[in-house]
């Protein structure tokens, strides 16, 4: 039996295979261009006389400066900083190509004025938004992830028990597949005028459009995985002397959970998009009132400040759900791929 | 390569029966395929002793794995009643165990999980924790119990399958085609295991195949069916003693009449 061989062919998964090269003790000259682009980015902030007052212009390129220390300091200690070293390998020239585009930002923005002021403030105009507005820009971050992180859940789980219920019983499914097919597709957002008036609170009624929109790609895709497990996993587990109660929840579901995860990361993404609107048109908290708000005082270098706050904390979020599927998937490599 | 602890056994005598009779009694059986009416079992009535390895051989499609699925109670015959010790089969149980062609392990749980299925659908898991880990063993898998299925190559997938099937101590094992997609290699090794496992526990094996040398060689009957809807056409006795030799006269014989039976001794 080839019982080596098998077992030897796991060395090729993608996870094993990246390990490796980290080993490899030679000098990434990546990092050096890197620093050097920073060096050069900082410089030309600190030099290039600015064509209006921007405040932190010095401590911004003082800041790109100590950047650019840090990377060279990363190289002298390449391959030793374990996973720090690992990821600064791989992202050297993405480093390199930040440093650039922060420079083209600066340039257009602060030192030659093609963009005009103040809708494009330089870099340091943001940097100006959080060391002034922090505070707020927390509570926004708090208010939003409370009202994300509750309507998720909340739609999630209504949409789990809908897609598991209209996939294992056709009485369910009588009633339940028309409503998803006829409400499923309306935009969550469009029922705003009337959440306006039926919830007691702007919060409450936020929770319940972010979870509507969250509901409907987790029961469309829980009841496409209970519908499409193989018959032949039933048929087992019959002949094995399991009752309806096991089949569903120690087949069905286990079964379905890819499907799950595909529809968790759907609504994820509905969800947020809901969320910002929400809180644009009525909910008075959270970034995407901060942003409405930020527009209306023209306090621009506060709205791009929460536009980068908010791709770094929703990315964060989806990153964070790949990580959990990976847990929860462990053993189904073969079978997931995405 | 199976573990050595149950070859020990084999010298001795096979265990005392611990197999069921099985009884099918004129059963005939259709699919209704968009209104028309597909009769795949006609009329087939066999009667297997307790403790028998019966082969069913016959052409492809021919209504074989439907008389299997029947045995197993997945599904009721549509006339005719099936037996098992005298008791009318009307759903499936434990005690009748289905290997089919495919091992279907459930990729989500480890080897150890898969083969505890059964014992834990029925409740009584705690209890048979340690049969759990003899079933392993038995098919010579205990180093990989914390495998998943994609991790096994497919002999070993389908050793987990028989594990998972024998941890319920069957008294009929009912074996779809169980080695059909493995490598030639593999499936000689894993025929002299089937004997070697009916032999040292004594259950009552119906196995569907589609090699009459396979079938001629595991069991101690063979019954080859007609075409669809299967009839019985043919039902003679392997009378060789275990463990057999591939190489022995007798059995090309019995193969070639076989064939005959299919019509497919024109190349012998």
């Amino acid at each position: 039996m080839s019982t080596q061989s098998v077992i030897g062919a796991e060395r090729d998964a993608p996870g094993l295979a990246a390990a490796a090269p980290a080993a490899r003790p030679s000098l990434d000259p990546g990092l050096l261009y890197a620093a050097a682009g920073w060096l050069a980015a900082g410089t030309i902030t600190l030099f290039w006389p600015n064509t209006k007052e921007f405040a932190h212009t010095s401590d911004f390129g003082v800041g790109q400066w100590l950047f650019a220390a840090l990377l060279v300091v990363g190289y002298l200690f390449s391959g030793r900083l374990g996973a720090v070293s690992r990821w600064l390998a791989n992202n050297a020239l993405r480093l390199l190509a930040l440093a650039a585009l922060l420079t083209i930002w600066q340039l257009a923005s602060a030192k030659l004025g093609y963009w005009p002021q103040p809708y494009f403030p330089p870099p340091q105009g943001v940097l100006d938004a959080y060391v002034k507005d922090y505070p707020r820009l927390l509570d926004s971050i708090r208010a939003s992830l409370v009202l994300l992180v509750a309507g998720v859940a909340l739609g999630s789980f209504a949409g789990f028990l809908t897609g598991l219920s209209t996939g294992w019983s056709p009485k369910v499914g009588y009633w339940t597949i028309p409503v998803l097919r006829l409400f499923g597709p309306v935009p969550a957002t469009s029922l705003i005028p009337i959440v306006v008036f039926v919830f007691p609170s702007s919060f409450s009624g936020g929770i319940f459009l972010v979870a509507l929109a969250a509901w409907f790609p987790v029961a469309i895709l829980t009841w496409s995985g209970v519908s499409s497990v193989d018959n032949s996993y039933y048929d087992v587990a019959r002949t094995l002397g399991a009752r309806q109660r096991f089949l569903l929840l120690k087949i069905a579901v286990p079964a379905s959970l890819p499907h799950l995860f595909v529809g968790l990361f759907m609504a994820l993404g509905s969800a947020i998009s809901v969320l910002v609107v929400a809180e644009m048109m009525g909910v008075k908290a959270g970034l995407g009132y901060y942003l409405d708000w930020a527009q209306g005082w023209a306090a621009y270098g506060h709205l791009y400040g929460a536009l980068i706050i908010m791709s770094v904390l929703f990315s964060s979020l989806i990153t964070l759900l790949f990580r959990v599927r990976d847990r929860v998937l462990v053993g189904r490599k073969g079978e997931v791929q995405w | 390569m199976v573990a050595a602890s149950y070859k020990e056994d084999l010298a001795a005598e096979p265990a005392s029966t611990a197999g069921a009779a099985l009884d099918i009694e004129h059963v005939s059986h259709a699919f209704d395929l968009d209104g028309s009416v597909l009769s795949v079992l006609d009329q087939v009535s066999l009667n297997v002793k307790p403790g028998e390895f019966v082969a069913l051989l016959g052409p492809s499609g021919c209504g074989k794995s439907t008389l299997l699925r029947l045995i197993a109670g997945l599904e009721p015959p549509s006339r005719g009643v099936l037996k098992e010790d005298g008791r009318a089969i009307t759903g499936p149980h434990p005690s009748r165990v289905v290997v089919f062609q495919d091992p279907t392990l459930f990729p989500w749980r480890t080897v150890w999980n898969n083969v505890a299925l059964g014992p834990e659908a029925q409740g009584n898991l705690k209890e048979q924790r340690s049969r759990v880990d003899d079933a392993i063993n038995l098919v010579g898998l205990s180093q990989f119990a914390k495998a998943y299925p994609h991790q096994l190559s497919g002999g070993m997938a389908q050793r987990v399958a028989l594990a998972r099937a024998l941890v319920n101590d069957p008294s009929i094992l009912i074996l779809d085609e169980p080695l059909g997609k493995l490598d030639s290699l593999t499936r000689l090794t894993m025929q002299s295991e089937l004997v070697s496992l009916w032999r040292s526990k004594g259950f009552t094996a119906i196995l569907v195949t589609h090699d009459v040398e396979e079938a001629v060689f595991l069991a101690n009957r063979v019954v080859i069916f007609s075409d669809r809807p299967a009839r019985i056409k043919a039902d003679f006795q392997v009378d060789l003693p275990y463990p057999r030799h591939r190489g022995d006269p007798r059995l090309a014989e019995l193969r070639r009449a076989s064939l005959s039976h299919l019509g497919l001794d024109a190349s012998w």
